[in-house]
């Protein structure tokens, strides 16, 4: 990668999903100070910037599951150019939709009501707790995704390819060896 | 019960302060803060915002799926649910003792897992508030400033996770979400090959571990004052401890001493934690908050973590990182360490004992062994506890005669410290906070307490455990009126 005048500006989150996709990004090991020279982070769990701003690139990682999700997805969708689903779950909905086929409030019925001979347990509730959804969305259920990367996740190779395809303009190609949905 | 700013008395017409999200740790959450008009603070608090239920959606599933499902719970310690849940469905085939070559693979995954994740914890997360101080400013404040200034320590950091990374991608198969362990025990073993990768890089790694003390020792004492008082927070402890009082991180029995160091229960079975740990609910947060039975909600709340555990266990057994641990107690003779900031010191002691272990076990033959699974009569549920990065993580499940598991009980590190972190903030807030203007400098200090305990909101989320519950019924003077505990 040639050197570029202006670093493309880069936010990234993580919604429903475990942080695994942003570990593979970090799985850049060295790779990542090259990185540093032609990108910049807005909001991204490594920065303390709270809020998306204008950005080039935004990068989801994980489903949406609760009304907070939906806030953030659509944040991104505003303030990015280009918005790119991270693995499985940013995809798919992946492993946290397998609730999909439970009611959410048998789930959350289960966890805090407690059972026969007790009177007072409780389900949390509160303004602050974003309300859950009754299902897991993948991102492009709620907003236009521009680029899906799929993978469980995605490997460390696979982000560096995607990302230096759209650092030189080019159309981003996965080949063989990089696309996978495990 | 309540604790002090847990609940403002009259929360009409405070204003509420609100840092969302809490960044620059693993997961999900958010502090909420209610303030008068002159800025007193009458409220302080750490939710964790999202509910997913695991526990619920794996029953119905066959047990061998669940070692690769679960370590989707969290991206950064995937190793430890995958081994902890391993460990519990290893009683369940009835593999009571590995082969050899099993255990020192699956330690050895482990070793790694505990090196990545405080490599990754202290450096590229922890240590730009650390070294440009707590209200440097934002756009410097992250591992992008510290690459900048520091690209030595960041280069060293980014090469010391590298190479965890890659004793787990050797021992699982990939550097997140691989396989490795089963149920008795491992897939494969390590090939001599595998080992010539990683075995010429323990002298560099040993030399970094060893240098990631000093830093952070010297980090602690460069500002020793501000850093032994900053969110001070006194409690129990917890941990597993290994055979003679050993740190072992992968395998044990539960351990808690009193605040004095006092012990308050040793050498409990695995498979007995119900007996002694149970959870309170509070409506403000998905995150349970564990408590030791005997003592109570009041009393009870504990840490976890490396903290915890370098005190808890009678020693380390490597050498170097023994040595660091003396020199750690010494500072403070007869008397635990509390400070939370302390967390990082304790956590690159551990990250240089996870070095050594690593090192001793790439010398080790039977890792290259071919006898990989141990089998005995089946059984209807276990318990498996490892300690993770950050502290004691219990699995537990019940799988009935079709193989499908019927019941799945999780208790993350992160809950154990969910009393402990909620402390640490209030205490920041009323020393920092109190009476002043907030700015994004002061509000910072928060989060700078709650990184100290490498918190993974992302696990704690998922993980909604099924410990036995207890509810206290207290009259408006505060008496115990009434206590029901579900089992």
């Amino acid at each position: 990668m040639a050197p570029e005048k202006k670093k493309l500006r880069v936010a990234t989150a993580s919604l429903a999903g475990c942080f695994g996709c942003h570990m593979s990004l970090l799985d850049l090991d060295e790779r990542i100070l090259e990185l540093l020279k032609h990108i910049e982070f807005d909001r991204s769990p490594i920065t303390d910037i709270k809020t998306c701003g204008p950005c080039d690139l935004g990068i989801l990682e994980g489903g949406v599951c609760n009304a907070e999700n939906v806030h953030v997805l659509r944040e991104f969708r505003k303030q990015c150019k280009t918005l790119v689903a991270m693995g499985a779950c940013a995809v798919n909905g992946g492993l946290p939709a397998q609730r999909n086929h439970l009611d959410v409030r048998d789930c959350l019925q289960d966890v805090y009501l407690v059972g026969v001979g007790v009177s007072r347990g409780f389900i949390p509730n509160d303004p602050e707790l974003p309300l859950p959804l009754d299902r897991v969305h993948p991102l492009h259920d709620v907003v236009k995704i521009d680029y899906f990367l799929p993978g469980c996740p995605p490997s460390a190779d696979a982000i560096w390819q995607f990302l230096t395809d759209l650092l030189a303009g080019r159309t981003p190609h996965l080949g063989h060896g990089l696309i996978h949905y495990d | 019960m309540t604790f002090v700013l847990e609940k403002a008395a009259a929360p009409a017409g405070l204003r509420r302060i609100v840092i969302d999200p809490v960044s620059r740790v693993e997961g999900h959450g958010k502090v909420t803060i209610l303030l008068d008009a002159d800025n007193r603070v009458h409220q302080v608090r750490l939710h964790i915002v999202e509910f997913r239920g695991f526990e619920r959606f794996i029953q119905g599933r066959p047990y061998w799926e669940v070692p690769v499902m679960v370590q989707r719970l969290c991206g950064i310690c995937p190793v430890s649910h995958h081994l902890a849940a391993s460990k519990a469905l290893d009683l369940v085939v009835g593999a009571k003792k590995l082969t050899r070559t099993a255990e020192k693979c699956r330690r050895l995954m482990h070793y790694g897992q505990i090196l990545q994740s405080h490599a990754l914890h202290f450096y590229h997360l922890a240590s730009p508030d650390l070294l440009f101080g707590f209200d440097a400013p934002v756009a410097k404040r992250n591992v992008v400033g510290v690459i900048a200034e520091h690209p030595e320590l960041a280069t060293q950091g980014v090469l010391l996770r590298k190479f965890g990374q890659e004793v787990i991608r050797i021992t699982a198969g990939k550097r997140v979400h691989g396989t490795g362990a089963i149920p008795g025990g491992v897939n494969k073993s390590v090939t001599h090959a595998e080992r010539d990768e990683l075995l010429p890089q323990m002298p560099q790694i040993l030399a970094w571990a060893r240098g990631a003390v000093r830093i952070a020792v010297d980090l602690h004492r460069a500002h020793q004052e501000e850093y032994d008082g900053f969110g001070y927070v006194r409690s129990n402890l917890l941990s597993l401890v290994g055979k003679n009082g050993d740190l072992d991180l992968y395998d044990g029995t539960l351990r808690a001493r009193d605040a004095d160091g006092g012990i308050l229960f040793d050498g409990v079975d695995s498979q007995n934690y119900r007996a002694h740990l149970k959870e309170d609910v509070r409506s403000w947060s998905y995150m349970k908050f564990p408590f030791i039975g005997s003592l109570g909600a009041d009393l009870g709340w504990y840490k976890v973590g490396p903290l915890a555990r370098i005190q808890n266990c009678d020693r380390i057994p490597t050498p170097l990182a023994e040595e660091a641990r003396q020199e750690f107690l010494a500072r403070s003779p007869g008397k635990l360490v509390h400070a939370p900031l302390a967390y990082h010191t304790a956590r690159m002691i551990e990250l240089l004992h996870a070095a050594e272990v690593i090192d001793g076990l790439l010398r080790d033959d039977d890792l290259h062994g071919d006898d990989l699974v141990a089998k005995g009569p089946r059984q209807i549920q276990g318990v498996g506890i490892i300690e993770a990065p950050r502290g004691t993580l219990i699995h537990h499940y019940e799988v009935d005669s079709q193989d499908l598991v019927t019941m799945c009980n999780l208790i993350v590190s992160t809950t154990h410290n969910n009393q402990a972190m909620n402390e640490a903030i209030r205490e920041v807030a009323r020393k920092y906070l109190d009476g002043k203007e907030p700015t994004e400098g002061l509000l910072n200090h928060v989060e700078v307490a709650i990184r100290a305990f490498d918190p993974c909101l992302s696990c704690a989320t998922h993980a909604l455990g099924k410990m036995p519950l207890v509810v206290e019924l207290r009259s408006a003077d505060g008496a115990l009126v009434e206590e029901i505990v579900r089992e």
